[in-house]
């Protein structure tokens, strides 16, 4: 995929003749975010669809209560300290950011009056500053009004050091600047492509200045409204039991007309996936479930019961295996799979071409994930059209077992291969998970009919993906010849995403195992496109630079792709709901209602 | 009179006249040639019909998991989509699993496990726990208490955190030093039994309190038994019968701990078909094939049941207050 | 008697210190790490998670994070939640009614079924009772909780549509209609946990009336004339409840933290389902205060049931 094939794609979007729809899925296919698209197109030009309101409820309320299951509850809820995204979803029902990404990748504001663009003004010509304008009459649940001093007071907060807040990066390198009471323009260092991290989804949600104001830095700890959230959604706050339940009660006041539908919110937390699928889909319990990790026949079964249906959104979460090509068994300078080793069998191409053709695919999407799971090879399905190379997958024993021949390993008397008395038997270990357990049980089947040998590990998953620096199980440390786990697009824009397999980033014992590029693979080429890509400021360049990244790990081999992972949720019949693959559940939650 | 209760259904009552010292009419033909006490025990055990039964079935179970997979050579993870969640047929006696595999030959193989981690834990738990329950039972003051401070730290203690912590450290160090299934059994049953000895020690020590006091053992202190024989040969024998039930219990819980130990993956790796997984593998599909769920939950209560009588059987025999 | 509870009660106070020291050295020394969330987000640099770790006292030595945790103990501070920057007995106290509801509605259940199914089972022993009140009791400790209570799930909730399965424990009603809404809500997990235990609990009851009921003084009592109801109560219950009452002040601290797997299945937010987040994610605070509890109420109702004994059985002695 060259970079004037992209230029070619965005002209036939700004003429018409390719719908703005396919763009943005070809780009996902290739390894790109839906935002990213979006943001080329806007780079170029091309303006943002309207997209029309499909929200019928003619007046606000009435709806009665909505009662959401979280099974893993929320454990608190200020936003910028959220440990993970149940955090982030009970934050959201009561805050707010100025925009949220929708599900085709288009910005939609919420507390601003338009998204930014060159024709309005609100994007420099240089790329260094956005200005947006912010929604006059909003105000807070106790009253007081919203405005552009609450922005420049929530990039302080996060930006503070002693807040200890975990969006901090976002905000650490830019500067915000009031304009006058509702307009505020947010300066980047240097010139930026994709501009919409601050203030923006999830990491965005801006929270009151009045209330927070005496908590900055040190003291943040202390503040009340920590735990008793007052913001702009369409919520207000009534009662919250960590790790039980969050309610909520309609905000009469909302700044947005006819919403919201329902009376009162209701998250609870705790169980497992299994029970809540029930509740949903066979009990009518709950209106709505998240992720429904769960076999999919046993999800079709619940829904034969007709009371509530899966929604699966596509994003951007791959689960895949990783090979080592370190040596985890041998200890050099107090650490294993040190990049000073290399792996007897990984290091061999021929072998790595072999375990890409006993991964079968195909099998675990049918009989374990079926609609949740799409069988793939690269980064997401791919369209026949952008097909790079090397990028089909194949299921394939014989061809494997001719490829091992060929290199040389032969069976040994066990049925194990061997080459140079050193036998394939490998360590696969992964987390605690059913799914994961039998995805395992596949591959090993497959490699025993190759003559490999796999002995399974599962480590229990709140040990296997901390970063604790004495355990030996942690992912992290890849003690192990094989690890398989889903890698998330958390970010909308993929350069975080793609910044994990550059060789700075290895995790070794020198930077305690923290570093994010996990499979040690190391490889000049790539470290070179990426800095490229770094300093690319146009979006279309930057593109093909990822996409032709993307390219090189995969092509490699030592990262095997295995199945994309969309988002499954359960929700009621009659209950609409507006979700988006790339921002939280709750980023339209105003706009949901139920259908009589 | 003493022994009045059957002790099981095909116990019989002691006759009244039969066996009466007093009885000096014929004392030539009533004695019988001198017996040892072991071989005692084994006939009063053989009188229990239905100790005996499950001591058969026991054994019967035993031989399967022991020589069954030699005999049924259908693979244990032999994953065919074609063939899942099947209920009973010809190829697969017990049905097949969510990946085809047979359940069967997955029952014989995980059996092995189940049993011998349920047996030892188990024998481990109560031979640790009638330890330090008699000697905290006979002993008194100083002994006694730190016993039992010992006692409830244990019951104290947050099991996982001290199971993720011992698997930790000492998982490495087993797996070199025993090869690698032998060391992880051996840390399971560790582990396991390491949490069932408190309530025995006190059930243990419970009943040493109302026993020492008795009559018997004051006569047998009376005559000069030491300590050690006290206990042994009097108190122990007739303190056995809530051990006995918490024989049975910590069997059952063992196998079931086992496979709470590697749904939370630190115990046996996650494709070994212990009872205990299997049933925790498919409870999901409980509506959907109920088989999978029966047949391990059935072995289980199988070889509760059999442990149950067997201890019915033994503590009658081994009771020195039966006269017959 | 009076002696012998002052000693207990005097050694109480350093076995519950001794106890706290190994369990601070076990959660402290156990693999992972509260902050492991924020590892693999890329938003937060690492200064943050350094920062963190600090201002939780993760980085000083062990001795020093028990003695400053003793200190703020001794001051009914419980401490501060790494997870969900809370006060800890915010958080305990807010799961304690409904716990005490629910679990000990349960451990209630198991006595009240417990006591009399074991009596008459052991009064008319491999009677036909007694086979089915004893197979039922192999089924019901064969199996584990997670299974009864799916199977209650699958019937009541599922199948029949009577029950609902996930609790509540803020019910939007007032009066009877709240009492009737708690009793739905209640009985599945009351009587996964109440039955699962009553079934060995029978078992010990059985086993122990059938060791008293030999003996020669209730024959004697027979003999008397009494009635028969008479020694059973008076005479063979007193005895054989020795190991019962072993038990039962054994798994009342459970009550405080041990029904994880019920709660679980239930969603019911009580003191186990605490404890077992906390320990998943590290959240050394909570598990240390809530085991510090636990064994308090280990200490207290073992202390209660050697007393009981006493006066159970009249000839032991307190020595």
């Amino acid at each position: 995929m060259q970079e004037r094939d992209l230029r070619d794609l965005i002209e036939n979007v700004r003429e018409g003749k390719l719908p703005r729809r396919s763009f943005i899925q070809q780009m996902v296919s290739l390894g790109l975010t839906a935002p990213m698209a979006s943001m080329m197109l806007m780079h170029s030009g091309v303006a943002q669809a309207q997209v029309p309101s499909t929200y019928k409820p003619t007046k606000r309320g009435g709806g009665g209560a909505l009662k959401v299951l979280w099974w893993q509850g929320a454990t608190l809820l200020q936003p910028h300290f959220a440990a993970g995204t149940k955090d982030q979803e009970g934050s959201r029902i009561f805050y707010e950011p100025l925009a949220v990404w929708d599900n085709d990748g288009n910005l939609v504001p919420v507390l601003a009056t338009e998204i930014p663009s060159r024709e309005n003004g609100g994007l420099s010509a240089d790329g260094k500053s956005v200005t947006w304008k912010l929604k006059k009459g909003v105000t807070w649940h106790d009253g007081q009004p919203f405005t552009a001093d609450d922005c420049v007071f929530t990039a302080d907060f996060a930006r503070d050091p002693a807040s200890a807040a975990v969006t901090s990066g976002v905000y650490k390198d830019v500067k915000v600047d009031k304009v006058d009471s509702h307009t505020i323009r947010v300066s980047f260092s240097k010139a930026t492509p994709f501009w919409a991290t601050a203030f923006v989804a999830a990491e965005g949600m801006i929270i009151p200045k009045h209330l927070f104001a005496p908590y900055i830095g040190g003291k943040s700890r202390e503040a009340p409204n920590n735990l008793k959230p007052v913001g702009t959604g369409p919520y207000k706050f009534v009662e919250f039991k960590p790790g039980d339940i969050v309610r909520g009660e309609i905000n009469n006041n909302y700044h947005m007309p006819n919403r919201p539908f329902f009376d009162s919110i209701e998250m609870k937390g705790g169980g497992d996936a299994a029970s809540a699928a029930r509740a949903v889909l066979q009990t009518g319990e709950y209106d709505y479930a998240w992720n429904l990790q769960v076999e999919d026949e046993v999800l079709k079964r619940m829904e034969a019961g007709g009371k509530g249906r899966v929604q699966i959104v596509s994003s951007g979460d791959i689960e895949f295996i990783q090979l080592n090509p370190t040596d985890p068994f041998t200890e050099v300078d107090g650490e294993r799979s040190s990049m000073k080793t290399k792996h007897f069998a990984f290091t061999d191409p021929a072998v790595r071409q072999a375990m890409a053709l006993l991964a079968d695919r195909k099998s675990i999407q049918e009989f374990i994930y079926g609609r949740t799971g799409i069988a793939t090879s690269n980064f997401l399905n791919n369209p026949p059209r952008f097909r790079s190379p090397n990028t089909s997958f194949e299921f394939n024993i014989d061809k494997a077992n001719q490829i091992l021949d060929g290199a040389g390993w032969k069976k040994g008397a066990d049925g194990v291969r061997e080459k140079g008395g050193k036998k394939m038997k490998f360590v696969y270990q992964t987390s605690v998970n059913g799914i994961r357990q039998k995805e395992q049980a596949i591959v090993k089947q497959a490699c025993q009919k190759a003559g490999i040998e796999l002995e399974l590990k599962s480590v229990t998953a709140a040990v296997f993906f901390s970063s604790d620096v004495a355990n030996p199980d942690t992912y992290g440390k890849f003690y192990c010849d094989m690890q398989m786990y889903t890698t998330t697009m958390t970010q909308p824009d993929a350069e975080r995403f793609m910044d994990q397999y550059l060789t700075k980033e290895i995790s070794a014992k020198a930077n305690k195992w923290q570093g994010r590029n996990i499979c040690r693979w190391s490889n000049d080429e790539y470290d070179k496109a990426f800095h490229a890509a770094e300093g690319e400021l146009d979006p279309v360049k930057r593109a093909a630079l990822f996409i032709r990244m993307n390219d090189m790990v995969i092509k490699d081999g030592v990262v095997l792709p295995l199945i994309s992972r969309p988002r499954v949720r359960g929700s009621n019949l009659k209950l609409v709901t507006r979700l988006s693959g790339w921002d939280l559940d709750f980023a339209g939650l105003q706009d949901w209602y139920r259908e009589v | 009179m003493a022994g009045s209760t059957p002790a099981s259904p095909s116990d019989k009552p002691p006759a009244a006249s039969a066996v009466s010292p007093l009885n000096s009419a014929a004392p030539a033909q009533n004695v019988r040639p001198p017996v040892s006490p072991a071989a005692e025990a084994w006939r009063r055990f053989k009188r229990h019909r239905l100790a005996v039964v499950s001591l058969v079935v026991l054994l019967i179970m035993v031989a399967m998991v022991v020589f069954g997979p030699l005999l049924w050579k259908v693979a244990i993870n032999e994953i065919d989509f074609t063939a899942r969640l099947k209920g009973p047929s010809l190829a697969h006696p017990l049905g097949t699993d969510d990946l085809g595999q047979d359940l069967f030959a997955r029952m014989l193989y995980g059996g092995r496990i189940s049993l011998a981690v349920g047996m030892a834990a188990m024998l481990m738990a109560i031979c640790v726990g009638v330890l330090i329950g008699s000697i905290a039972g006979m002993s008194r003051g100083a002994v006694d208490t730190a016993l039992m401070w010992l006692t409830d730290l244990f019951l104290s203690l947050p099991q996982l955190p001290l199971l993720l912590l011992l698997i930790y450290l000492f998982r490495d160090r087993l797996k070199a030093a025993f090869g690698p299934e032998v060391g992880v059994f051996i840390m399971i049953v560790f582990v396991i039994g390491c949490f069932r000895w408190m309530p025995v020690a006190r059930l243990v020590r419970a009943q040493f309190f109302s026993l020492r006091e008795k009559e018997f053992v004051e006569a047998a202190r009376a005559l000069g038994a030491s300590t050690t024989r006290q206990v042994v040969r009097h108190i122990l024998p007739n303190a056995l019968g809530p051990v006995i039930v918490a024989g049975t219990i910590d069997v059952a819980a063992a196998i079931i701990a086992e496979s709470t130990l590697s749904f939370l993956g630190l115990g046996f790796p996650p494709d070994i078909p212990t009872w205990g997984r299997i049933l925790f593998d498919s409870k999901d599909y409980l509506d959907i094939a109920a088989h999978w769920a029966l047949f391990p939950g059935l072995a289980i209560f199988l070889a509760v049941l059999a442990i149950n009588f067997i201890g019915d059987g033994l503590r009658d025999a081994l009771d020195p207050r039966r006269v017959l | 008697m009076g002696p012998y509870l002052l000693r207990r009660l005097a050694v109480a106070l350093p076995s519950l210190l001794g106890i706290s020291v190994v369990l601070f050295t076990i959660l402290a020394l156990a693999p992972g790490d509260p902050f492991e969330e924020l590892a693999t987000n890329p938003n937060v640099p690492a200064e943050v998670r350094e920062m963190l770790r600090h201002k939780f006292g993760l980085d000083d030595p062990v001795y020093l994070r028990y003695f400053h945790w003793l200190v703020a103990m001794l001051h009914g501070d419980w401490g501060f939640s790494f997870i969900s920057r809370v006060d800890v007995d915010t958080l305990i106290w807010q799961r304690v009614p409904v716990t005490l509801a629910v679990i000990g509605a349960s451990q209630l259940l198991a006595l009240a079924v417990a006591l009399p199914v074991g009596v008459i089972s052991a009064r008319k022993p491999y009677s036909w009772f007694d086979r089915i009140a004893s197979t039922l009791a192999f089924v019901g400790f064969s199996l584990p909780t997670f299974f009864t209570g799916l199977l209650l799930i699958l019937l009541f909730s599922i199948k029949l549509d009577w029950l609902p399965f996930v609790y509540r424990a803020d019910i939007a009603a007032t009066g009877w209609q709240w009492w009737w809404e708690q009793i739905r809500q209640s009985i599945m997990p009351v009587m996964v946990l109440g039955l699962f235990q009553a079934a060995s609990w029978t078992r010990y009851v059985r086993s122990s009336m059938l060791d008293v009921i030999r003996l020669d003084y209730v024959t004697t009592a027979r003999s008397k004339g009494l009635a028969e109801r008479v020694v059973i109560l008076k005479h063979v219950v007193r005895n054989a409840l020795i190991p019962v009452v072993t038990l039962v002040a054994l798994t009342m601290p459970q009550v405080f933290g041990g029904a994880i797997v019920t709660e679980q299945i239930f969603r019911i937010p009580g003191i186990g389902s605490l404890l077992i987040d906390a320990i998943l994610r590290n959240d050394t605070p909570v598990i240390m205060a809530v085991t510090f509890v636990f064994a308090c109420l280990v200490i207290v109702f073992n202390l209660i049931a050697d007393l009981l004994y006493g006066w159970l059985d009249p000839r032991i002695s307190f020595r």
